[in-house]
């Protein structure tokens, strides 16, 4: 609504819209929507199918409770019905609920509030909404998805067939200058369409589907995105590079597309259906809300950044994440998110932790002298579960199993009066085991190990049985066999719960203090963010300078220069408090793990002991040296750097080059190097605009395989192009030939579009070479982390978790992990030090209690050593009754629980806390007793 | 084979991904036959070959590992 204050100490005002559903009392048993008798166009399906109006948006929803859609239902709209509220069993329904305008103080605030995506049926172009079977990417999406309107199977709208010619149509909406069009590219939309396509045919195996992609240029400039683009090829997934224009087919069923073929045929063709891959735009209440707020926006109306400061909003304390400064995929996204946390942080420093609250519970009691005395607790979860299930029988059946001293059956088991009650009943009937039947432990079962807690028992004293998500809503057809398995489930979880031991969670101190390795931009930006949020930061670099590749760059794209930021930078790092150099310095060793780590960084013969608690590793790339096109051989053929430095040392160059030749790719997306170096697109295209600039008359060529300035980059490509920039596209088959007639060069290459080869003279030759890793190898033996077939540093998951390295603590930055531009750098280290924070915050650290432990029965043997994906268990040498023996030993902070150890150990010599073979045989053999005696 | 077969069959399903799969089934409301008893694991991995072995010779008729 409003906005006072300024950075540390904001005034807001939200307005806050009802809901009708009380949060705490929903259950999400969905009875409310079977009931309401109002059906609305569903907007996450695209409004292909159904839903009521009081609803869930989709089935991960988090939290799970429904809400009232205000503006469709009967009772707020018209003033009667109330079915949902008649029907609710937990009384969650509210309709005095109202708008409430909330009044927060908050010292940085972060936005996101995404994009809005194009619609096609603004501008009728493509005459989408005129056919059944023109369909945009998102429905398309909806279709193929298995949680959408036909459960994952493909059928065409207009009749219901399964389509085997589908044709995608690239950039719709983006990188146009018409009406209604953005000129800049939306940056996902060819990986979405490649995606598209290939889970098409993982649902058609074996039939033979046709489908093409109809794109300007492929642009697949993310970390492994080439490597996806050939194995599509390889499927058999067509690429031709048209703008078709789409009609109606007969009796408007299917569409025809008429375009032009790679050899320059004109084809009328018939598709089963057609997809608008639909490109990204500013969301609708940006300017509202730049105006509100204070910050600016571009000419796209997307939020102004800077690349050196690149989540930071024109308004102080206001950062921007995520879509709504440039389109992006959900990597980036995801790293933004950290990094404008990371900023939100150092705003909020003085504030930190103020505001915790530490729960205090009773002491636990010790149990390990008693015998299981097992308490089990029956949920109906109202009607879901005892609407299916015989709860009544289920309850008598659980009082017959051993060692079962209580059964108790409640409406709701995870109600605070219910959970009061099962902590009285565990301490009236000295209960030691306790199963919960009832919903899903992976929403219910801390609350309720809490629940346990509060009753003086070991939380890992208790097992879930999944009657309701895996049960009573999956069989609502078939009560007696859903009965029949509810009771199976009961009779596992007891055999397995009367094998629970109490399991302790360690706490390890942690080394509150950071290691950064590389010197580059990245480096330095972490190692700063690090020392401005108060910890000490020792930085760690190879050569006897910092700046790394910067140094070697002049501008951004957005014409800021780069090294007075890196000159500024270095000196705020050489002057730091919290800050120690090593220069000409390498990381020799490592031991320990998360929070704990203690390293030797050697420095000219001298070596020195460090310790500290996460690492970011920002260890760089260089650029590739090629073979190829005379380089070496001929000094006028220079890579990108080289030509950079030669620009700006010889004021000449523009005197007497009149004709500049620019290879792309070269040395990238080949098959020894099957990535896309991302960013050399952009900086062919930037100097190529320069030495324009600087003379008009010089002729000035890119020869390309596809031009990738992906974002708000392609306004240069088409500023490149109006100011007669020739860019000639070549393919890999048929790579240009650099020739040598007397004195002079010839770059002769074959257009591919024109169908012609050119002989262009080149007074100079650019090479865009690969930008490649340096060599990661020393640290993968040093911190047994992942590296990529590229030699770039893994990162533990691609979407969710892209700066954090497979090994805890160890965090990714910079080009080391993947070519990237300085802005994207930037982001990631902040990243980097943002999640690094999580383990540096605190003085120790509580590690999660399922992990592998050694028993009696370990002979040393060893086999588990190598399955470890951790390297989380070591062979030690241990004495025992006198004589020496070897044992394996596990790094508890390392182990996350998996168990390839248990299952490789010949003998039940390494087993997994709460996941024991026993445990596991315990509930199988309790099944299998049953069924078959 | 008998019309009413009961199929005997366990399911190890990981936590992570096969399990979670199971409970969004179950908030999706998609109906299957209930012949699988679910043994919930951290990771599939942790599935000695010995246990399923073990599971055929006391009789289980199917086996499925999930992850």
């Amino acid at each position: 609504m409003s906005v006072s204050g300024q950075a540390g100490d904001f005034q807001v005002e939200l307005k806050q819209h009802p809901r009708y559903v009380d949060m705490e009392k929903c259950i999400a048993c969905g009875l409310c929507m079977e009931k309401c008798p109002k059906k609305v166009d569903d907007d996450f399906n695209m409004a292909i199918s159904k839903r009521k109006a009081i609803y869930i948006k989709y089935g991960q929803t988090v939290p799970l409770k429904y809400a009232i859609d205000g503006q469709n239902c009967i009772y707020v709209t018209k003033g009667k019905c109330r079915a949902c509220e008649k029907y609710c069993p937990t009384g969650a329904i509210n309709f005095a609920d109202s708008e409430k305008i909330r009044k927060i103080q908050v010292g940085a605030m972060i936005l996101t509030p995404g994009f809005k995506f194009f619609d096609p049926g603004a501008n009728d172009f493509y005459g989408y909404g005129k056919m059944p079977d023109l369909v945009t990417s998102l429905e398309y999406e909806r279709l193929l998805s298995a949680g959408g309107p036909n459960m994952g199977h493909l059928i065409r709208p207009s009749d219901g067939r399964e389509p085997k010619k589908i044709a995608w149509i690239q950039c719709v909406g983006s990188r146009n200058t018409h009406r209604y069009d953005h000129g800049f590219c939306s940056s996902v939309c060819c990986m979405y369409a490649i995606k598209q396509a290939m889970v098409t045919a993982e649902h058609s195996p074996g039939e033979n589907l046709d489908q093409r992609i109809f794109y300007i240029n492929v642009r697949c400039h993310g970390k492994e995105f080439e490597r996806y683009y050939e194995s599509a090829k390889e499927k058999g997934i067509r690429f031709i590079k048209a703008r078709p224009k789409v009609t109606p087919s007969k009796n408007n069923i299917g569409v025809t597309l008429t375009y032009f073929s790679d050899d320059g045929r004109r084809m009328i063709e018939d598709f089963d259906m057609a997809v608008l891959s639909i490109g990204l735009e500013a969301p609708k209440d940006g300017p509202n809300l730049a105006a509100r707020l204070g910050f600016e926006l571009n000419h796209y109306k997307f939020a102004k950044t800077g690349s050196f400061a690149p989540v930071t909003s024109t308004k102080n304390g206001i950062y921007i994440a995520g879509a709504f400064h440039s389109p992006k995929d959900i990597p980036q996204s995801v790293t933004e998110a950290s990094c404008a946390a990371d900023e939100a942080a150092k705003i909020l420093a003085a504030a930190k932790g103020s505001l915790t609250k530490v729960k205090t519970y009773p002491p636990e009691k010790d149990i390990a002298a008693e015998e299981p005395k097992i308490g089990v607790f029956i949920c109906s979860c109202g009607i879901n579960i005892a609407g299916v299930i015989n709860v009544k029988e289920l309850t008598e059946f659980a009082q017959s199993l051993p060692q079962v001293a209580l059964v108790e059956n409640n409406l709701f088991t995870c109600s605070t009066d219910t959970q009061n009650i099962i902590a009285q009943k565990i301490r009236e009937h000295q209960l030691n085991r306790i199963v919960i039947a009832a919903c899903t432990p992976r929403t219910h079962e801390s609350m309720f190990q809490d629940t346990l807690r509060e009753a003086e028992l070991n939380p890992y004293l208790m097992e879930m049985a999944n009657i309701r998500n895996q049960n009573a809503w999956v069989h609502q057809n078939d009560p007696v066999r859903a009965t029949s398995k509810a009771k199976d489930q009961i009779r596992m979880a007891v055999a397995k719960v009367a094998l629970n031991r109490p399991l302790t969670r360690l706490e390890v101190p942690v080394f509150q203090k950071a290691l950064v390795i590389g010197g580059g931009i990245a480096g330095m930006t972490a190692a700063l963010d690090f020392a401005e949020r108060g910890f000490e930061t020792v930085l760690v670099e190879a050569k006897d300078q910092l700046g790394g590749n910067a140094l070697s760059l002049d501008q951004t794209w957005q014409n800021e220069p780069i090294q007075p930021m890196i000159a500024g930078l270095v000196e705020k790092i050489e002057t730091h408090p919290r800050i120690r150099v090593f220069k000409n310095a390498r990381v020799k060793s490592c031991s320990g793990s998360v929070g704990n780590f203690v390293s030797e960084v050697e420095t000219s013969g001298s070596v020195e002991k460090i310790s500290y608690g996460a690492v970011v590793v920002a260890t760089g790339a260089k650029e590739f040296q090629p073979d190829e096109y005379l380089f070496g051989e001929d000094p006028r053929v220079m890579t990108q750097l080289q030509f950079d430095k030669t620009v700006r040392e010889d004021e000449s160059v523009a005197q007497w080059a009149k004709n500049v030749v620019f290879i792309q790719c070269v040395g990238s997306r080949e098959p020894e190097r099957p990535y896309c170096s991302r960013v050399c697109c952009t900086h062919s295209v930037k100097a190529a605009i320069a030495l324009k600039e600087r003379k008009p008359a010089m002729n000035v060529f890119i020869l390309n395989r596809d031009i990738r300035t992906y974002g708000q980059w392609e306004d240069l490509y088409r500023k490149a192009r109006e100011m007669g920039i020739i860019f000639v596209r070549y393919t890999r088959e048929r790579k240009p030939r650099v020739v040598k007639e007397g004195d002079n060069l010839f770059v002769e290459v074959h257009d591919a579009v024109l169908r012609h080869i050119f002989k262009l003279p080149a007074d100079l030759l650019v090479l865009a070479t690969a930008i490649v890793p340096n060599d990661n190898q020393t640290l993968v033996e040093l911190f047994k982390c992942g590296i990529n077939a590229d030699g770039f540093i893994n990162e533990a998951h691609p979407k969710l978790r892209p700066v954090d390295m497979t090994v805890d603590g160890l965090f990714v930055a910079g080009l080391c992990h993947y070519p990237k531009s300085i802005d994207e750098a930037i982001v990631q280290a902040k990243a980097a030090v943002s999640r690094a924070s999580v383990v540096l915050f605190k003085e120790t650290m509580l590690l999660d209690a399922v992990k592998s432990h050694v028993t009696e029965k370990c002979d040393g043997c060893a086999l588990c050593l190598d399955v470890c994906p951790y390297k989380a268990l070591t062979l030690e040498t241990v004495s025992w009754n006198g004589r020496s023996a070897k044992r394996m030993k596990v790094d508890a902070a390392l182990c996350k629980g998996c168990g390839l150890c248990q299952a490789t150990c010949p003998k039940e010599g390494v087993l997994i806390h709460g996941f024991t073979l026993a445990q596991l045989k315990a509930q199988s053999d309790a099944f299998l007793q049953a069924a078959l005696g | 084979m008998q019309a009413n077969f009961e199929p005997v069959i366990i399911g190890y399903l990981c936590n992570w991904c096969a399990y979670a799969g199971g409970d969004l089934a179950g908030v999706s409301r998609l109906q299957y036959p209930p012949a699988m008893r679910a043994i919930r694991v951290m990771c599939t991995g942790m599935v000695p070959p010995e246990l399923i072995v073990d599971a055929f010779r006391k009789g289980a008729d199917g086996l499925i590992v999930m992850g």
